[in-house]
């Protein structure tokens, strides 16, 4: 494997997807990564010098919307994809700014 | 002597735009609804689903961008802004980070020191977030998506800004342009014109910039203020002690005059931003652009001008009328229907801002019709009311936009122009009021405004004061 992940990178991208994992899961995270990096490094052996960046597979543009109301009020089929809800409010854990 | 220091700020503003529909979705995007009426599939982030964005929002950022004198990126595309917070359902916020629509601009603002300009760096279309509502008896939060996917445009600024009065005439400068564009209302107690401050200090004369901090949660131009000095003593005291300002994004809590920090380290911002495979990129035309461009309403300064070419009156008024959008429509529509300007600016300047803040509103909240403002300023031309009925019709005009020539009509408030009824009445006013008719006569010339008063009285209000004042002589 040529890309080694270290402790510090697991521990920073664990903190930035807000997951907690056991030592046990991080060793094998660690493993996992390194893998993927590696198949991702075979993409640097093209040569892509002169090549425009893709953002979209399509070749389209200039998808709009006219600014019209179309949408009504389905709250309470929107509320039955809250696990909890309260008051027409989705529950969520306590969170502070 | 103690050192010098010099504070340099830039600014963020998230101006809410005045669509009626979310950015990627046909949601309405009226304020206040009941929570979460305003949401479906793509506000709430449900997997599959699809945004599709709103013609007008890039209308709007492109003529803010021209207006701010900004190059118009004409390939322009949306990126994923990754972060998790319950208040954004899909985990990324949907914005522009590689290609935005606008740069490189600047907006001129008044100082001390006469005109400064301030650089414009970016400004990007993005979508709000939710609002999460604390919950104390679950001791959990309730999100309302209905503020989710509302466009903002985020305009920010270069670190050009020295001072507090350089910010908030910096912020006046692009709420004047926004609301006259009618791109938004910029109302900061709503929310829809929010200001993030980064500031740092320097040693007057230093060439590098020192480190800076965000400040967040600025709801009103007082609120930037206090902030402004509140952290520029706290980097100060921090570097006189010998120690570092540190990089974070702080609250600010205007009801202590303190800030807290927001973050901690280990969450420090990595957003891992990458292009948004939902959104095909944007191509802005040339013929879009001319298009906006020809749709340019004239600015402040350029009214202000042709006001004082055009119209007679103190620059003060024209300072105020044109220091709102809206209540410059109803002036120059007013004088348009045949009123005079300096009558019209009267009723705009004394009745209408003594109500607008008894009422505790905005310019912007003004209801009357021209017409109707026209309609009574011709009622007290012709004499048809006197004063003290016009303000009394104007209240009711202001409350309810009621026609005054009807009410008038249907109130009976005419003024009596028939001499025999009025003279009747002065008569029986002399009769009564020996005292005052004593005092008059023996040169106590005031006495006769008590005998105007009684007649008026008597008369309802309806008399025209000059013939009141002209009989009332005529028969003492």
């Amino acid at each position: 494997m040529a890309n080694i992940i270290s402790d510090e990178i697991i521990e920073y991208v664990g903190i930035l997807a807000k997951l907690e994992l056991s030592h046990e899961e991080k060793q094998e995270a660690k493993k996992d990564m390194g893998r993927m990096l590696d198949y991702i490094d075979k993409l640097g052996e093209l040569d892509t010098t002169d090549v425009e960046p893709m953002s979209h597979v399509f070749p389209m543009q200039n998808v709009f919307r006219e600014d019209v109301v179309t949408n009504g009020d389905t709250r309470e089929a929107i509320l039955k994809n809250a696990p909890q809800e309260k008051d027409g409010m989705f529950v969520v854990p306590k969170t502070f700014d | 002597m103690g050192k010098q220091y010099e504070t340099v700020i830039g600014l963020e503003v998230h101006v809410e735009l005045a669509t009626k529909t979310k950015i990627f979705c046909g949601c309405s995007t009226e304020f206040g609804g009941a929570p979460n009426t305003h949401t479906c599939p793509v506000c709430t982030g449900m997997p599959g689903s699809l945004p599709v964005l709103n013609k007008q929002v890039l209308a709007y950022a492109v003529a803010v961008g021209l207006a701010t004198g900004c190059n118009i990126t004409q390939y322009c595309k949306f990126d994923r802004k990754n972060y998790f917070y319950p208040d954004n359902p899909q985990n990324y916020q949907i914005s522009q980070l590689y290609l935005p629509i606008c740069r490189d601009g600047k907006v001129e603002i008044e100082t001390e020191d006469g005109k400064k300009l301030i650089g414009i760096h970016e400004i990007h279309m993005e979508e709000d977030a939710g609002k999460l509502v604390h919950d104390e008896w679950t001791d959990c939060s309730l999100v309302d998506y209905n503020r989710s996917g509302v466009p903002l445009i985020e305009i920010v600024s270069e670190p050009d800004m020295r001072s507090a009065e350089e910010v908030i005439a910096y912020l006046e400068k692009l709420r004047m342009l926004v609301q006259y564009l009618g791109a938004s209302d910029c109302k900061m107690q709503e929310g829809s014109m929010r200001a993030d401050v980064n500031l740092s200090v320097r040693e007057v004369g230093a060439t590098e910039y020192g480190t800076r901090t965000e400040m967040k949660n600025l709801n009103s131009f007082s609120a930037i203020t206090r902030a402004i000095a509140g952290e520029r003593a706290r980097q100060i005291d921090l570097i006189e002690a010998g120690e570092k300002v540190v990089q974070e994004t702080r609250r600010w809590d205007d009801n202590v005059g303190k800030s807290y920090a927001m973050r901690s380290k280990e969450d420090a911002q990595d957003y891992r931003y990458f292009p948004d495979p939902d959104l095909v990129p944007i191509v802005v035309t040339d013929e879009f652009l001319a298009d906006i461009k020809a749709r340019q309403p004239e600015f402040r300064e350029e009214k202000i001008a042709r006001y004082k070419e055009e119209f007679d009156i103190p620059d003060y008024d024209i300072d105020i009328i044109t220091g709102s959008k809206h209540m410059a429509d109803i002036f120059e529509e007013t004088v348009a229907l045949g009123a005079q300007p300096k009558k019209v600016s009267n009723w705009l300047m004394v009745e209408t801002l003594r109500l607008l803040k008894e009422n505790n509103m905005d310019p912007e909240d003004i209801r009357f019709s021209p017409e109707n403002l026209a309609k009574l300023i011709k009622l007290t031309d012709e004499k048809a009311i006197n004063s003290t009925v016009a303000k009394e019709v104007f209240e009711e005009m202001f409350k309810n936009d009621i026609d005054p020539e009807k009410y008038v009509e249907d109130k009976g408030l005419k003024t009596v122009s028939d001499e025999g009824a009025l003279r009747k009445t002065v008569e029986e006013v002399i009769a009564n009021n020996p005292q005052s008719v004593e005092d008059y006569r023996n040169g106590k010339e005031k006495a006769i405004g008590f005998l105007v008063g009684q007649t008026m009285k008597a008369m309802k209000g309806k008399a025209d004061p000059g013939m009141v004042n002209r009989l009332l002589k005529e028969l003492l």
